[in-house]
Order: C-alpha cells, then sequence, then structure tokens
C-alpha cells in the first residue's frame, strides 16, 4: 500500500470521470469471502483509533486486517488513483445498524463544509456482508459532492432525483468523494448491516494519479456530461462548469472545458484593434455637474 | 385604556379556534423559479402525526410541477428569494435555490 501500486491496477480516465462527475466509485465484490467471513469478528472486537492525519503505515500496520483490505491490489489501486500514495488516514468508523434498528438520518455532508477546490478527501466503505434494499443501505445523492454545504444544512432534502439506495454484494468497496450528501437509512431487515469506513486525506497534489492511457477515449467527456435528475434544469449546466474545473485541477489541463462556459468566460482580449486607437474620443471630459 | 395580560404560558395554551384541524406540509425543491417547473426533490411533514416521512421515502415525487400541488389543493405559503451571484462566485454551487414551501390543513376529527 505504501509503495506504488502495478499500473494495471489502477483507475482508468473512464473511472476517474466518473467519480469527478458523480462522487462516487463502486468497487462489487472485490475483498474474497474469506476476508468478509473473518470481517465481522474483527469490527465487533473494535478497531484502535488514533490521532488525525496518522499515516498508512502506522495506523494500519502490516498483518492487521484493515491492512489486507487495503493491500487488495483493486482497493490499493483506488486509493492511489483517487489520493496518490502514502495517504494519511484520517479517521476511520465501524457502522453497525442492528436489525429493525435505527431512524433514518437526515440527509447530510460529512464532517464540516470544506472549501477546497484543489484537492479532496475520500471515504472508503467496506460491506462485509451483502447490502439488501430491505438492511437500509447508505442513500446518497450522485453529483451533489461539489456543492459547498455545511452538514445537516440540507437535513430537509427529504429525496432529490435520482438518488441512490446502495444495494450490493459482499465485499463491495464503495469510494465517496467527502463532499457527497448521504444519508443512513432505517434497517428494516432481521440482519445486523455492517460497513466500515476510512477517510484518507492525501500527501500529494491530485494530479494525473490514476491510469491515463485512455485520456482520449470518448467515455470520458460522456462520463463527465452525466445526468441526474436534480440537475436536469437550471443546475445542471453549473454542475458542468464545476466537473470541469475538477477535471483541469486533475489533468493539469488548464484549458479543458466539458462545454464553452469556461473557454467563453476567459476571452478577455486585452488587444486594442486599431480602429479604436483615436484617443481624443471621450478623453478630457469630466462630469457635467448638478444645474451645470 | 387597561390591558389585562395573563402569562405567555396561559395564554399560548389556550384552545386554537379550530382544534380538529393540523397542518400537513410538503416542501418541493423546482427546477427553476417558475412554479410550474419541474419537481426535483420534495419533503414532507405530517402534523397530524399519522404518519413520518424520512429522508428517502420515495423515489417519484408526488407532484410533476409547482402548479400541480396548487391544482391538488395544496396552499403555497411561502417561495425562496432570487438571490443575485456574489461577484466572483458566480458558478459556485450549494443549497437548491428553488424552494417552495405548501401547506394543507387536515381534520383529524374525521
Amino acid at each position: 500500500m505504501t509503495g506504488l501500486v502495478d499500473r494495471e491496477h489502477l483507475l482508468s480516465s473512464v473511472e476517474m470521470a466518473h467519480f469527478v462527475s458523480h462522487g462516487s466509485i463502486l468497487l462489487e465484490s472485490v475483498v474474497p469471502e474469506a476476508m468478509n467471513a473473518r470481517a465481522i469478528e474483527v469490527f465487533d472486537a473494535g478497531i484502535p483509533g488514533y490521532p488525525y492525519g496518522t499515516p498508512l503505515d502506522e495506523a494500519f500496520p502490516v498483518g492487521t486486517f484493515v491492512r489486507e483490505l487495503l493491500d487488495l491490489p483493486a482497493v490499493a489501486g483506488a486509493v492511489q488513483s483517487l489520493v496518490g500514495p502514502n495517504p494519511r488516514i484520517d479517521h476511520h468508523a465501524v457502522h453497525v445498524r442492528p436489525p429493525h434498528g435505527g431512524e433514518a438520518q437526515n440527509m447530510h455532508g460529512d464532517a464540516i463544509l470544506d472549501t477546497r477546490t484543489d484537492a479532496f478527501d475520500v471515504q472508503l466503505m467496506y460491506y462485509p456482508k451483502d447490502v439488501t434494499l430491505e438492511q437500509g443501505g447508505t442513500l446518497s445523492v450522485p453529483g451533489t459532492h461539489l456543492r459547498k454545504i455545511n452538514q445537516t444544512g440540507i437535513g430537509r432534502y427529504q429525496n432529490l432525483a435520482g438518488q441512490t439506495r446502495l444495494v450490493c454484494p459482499a465485499g463491495t468497496v464503495a469510494f465517496l468523494h467527502h463532499g457527497i450528501w448521504h444519508g443512513g437509512r432505517r434497517n428494516d431487515s432481521d440482519q445486523p448491516r455492517y460497513m466500515f469506513k476510512i477517510r484518507f486525506n492525501p500527501t500529494v497534489r491530485q494530479l494525473r494519479l490514476w491510469n491515463t492511457d485512455d485520456i482520449d477515449d470518448p467515455q470520458v467527456l460522456q462520463e463527465l456530461r452525466a445526468p441526474f435528475g436534480w440537475t436536469s434544469a437550471n443546475e445542471g449546466r453549473l454542475e458542468l462548469v464545476n466537473r470541469a474545473k475538477l477535471w483541469r485541477v486533475l489533468t493539469g489541463d488548464q484549458e479543458f472545458d466539458i462545454d464553452y462556459y469556461l473557454t467563453r468566460e476567459q476571452l478577455r482580449p486585452q488587444f486594442v484593434a486599431p480602429g479604436a486607437t483615436d484617443v481624443r474620443l471621450g478623453s478630457n471630459r469630466s462630469a457635467g455637474g448638478w444645474n451645470y | 385604556m387597561t390591558t389585562t395580560t395573563t402569562s405567555v404560558e396561559a395564554a399560548f395554551a389556550a384552545q386554537p379556534a379550530q382544534p380538529n384541524l393540523r397542518q400537513q406540509l410538503l416542501i418541493l425543491y423546482l427546477g427553476t423559479s417558475a412554479l410550474d417547473s419541474n419537481v426535483i426533490g420534495w419533503t414532507r411533514y405530517d402534523g397530524t402525526g399519522r404518519s413520518r416521512p424520512t429522508m428517502g421515502d420515495s423515489d417519484e415525487p408526488p407532484y410533476a410541477t409547482g402548479l400541480d400541488a396548487l391544482l391538488d389543493g395544496w396552499r403555497l405559503i411561502q417561495l425562496s428569494q432570487l438571490q443575485p451571484h456574489q461577484p466572483g462566485h458566480e458558478y459556485d454551487v450549494s443549497y437548491l435555490p428553488y424552494e417552495f414551501v405548501f401547506e394543507r390543513l387536515v381534520d383529524i376529527s374525521a
């Protein structure tokens, strides 16, 4: 995990573009069944805490279950693609929803309003057991991660067009942009629901960290343009602008645009055309004054 | 003229004019500031206590547009102001801007 991951395990440009537009990417059943079977015992026993920003090596030393999880090639590749090598561990948590337990949370963004536009944290969510609709997996709203809101300021948004409820097979790992709007749902099943979460902080500039071999694939632009129910009217173009800004950060390409919105804004020519050089035009007149 | 006052608690404990009525609220988030634009988000609160709407309780909006809610008898009691874009932050995105709050009064004795 702390060494560089083989290129073949990194995310592709199309997958990164999906992350930029949706605010998440899902790796279904990437954790082997044998590990999923051990996970519950490990989570029930508890995973030690540590200070914010602890290096990964210290938080999860080799030999621990979590380190084994993070060293799985697909998981390590996704982490390196999103936040780079040697990330720091912000915090972790095991969330358990008991059978027929809990109330639906109000919709929220985690932590506190995050002002960064040139970096982001990623949250890993690992589900060691199948998550069914009845178990009330996390509801999230794709595409909301770039909207600056504070915590549960969005608490009165109960439903948004395009929202999704996580339903996944055991061994699924989801990666979420820190800003995505979401909420835990009530567990209406007879089975407890387990989720293990780790928040990663980058320690390098998040520039071209993934496998960029497919950077010119037309599917990249298609992913970046992904529409959602709630972006169907006035908010849609603003979302495209913000995704284009993030893609500029990630690729280093300051001329990238999804539509023409950012490009048009930069059209501020300074060259004075020859026909406009008559300095006598309106040059030395002050305002007339009251009753002048 | 002398005015006799009572405690705030006593005044506010008085029976309402129509004690059998409760408020139901419907909050619609629309695609634009026009009431007849499409619903992109929706929320309900039930003052009757007979239901408990929560986050993620439905994937289809109760109405296609805000106007459809009016046609079905909901009364619009508030709509969001149109805020100018802050210079330098015109492209910034945050809370949903077009919020419409509706109510209807329901007879709980029925």
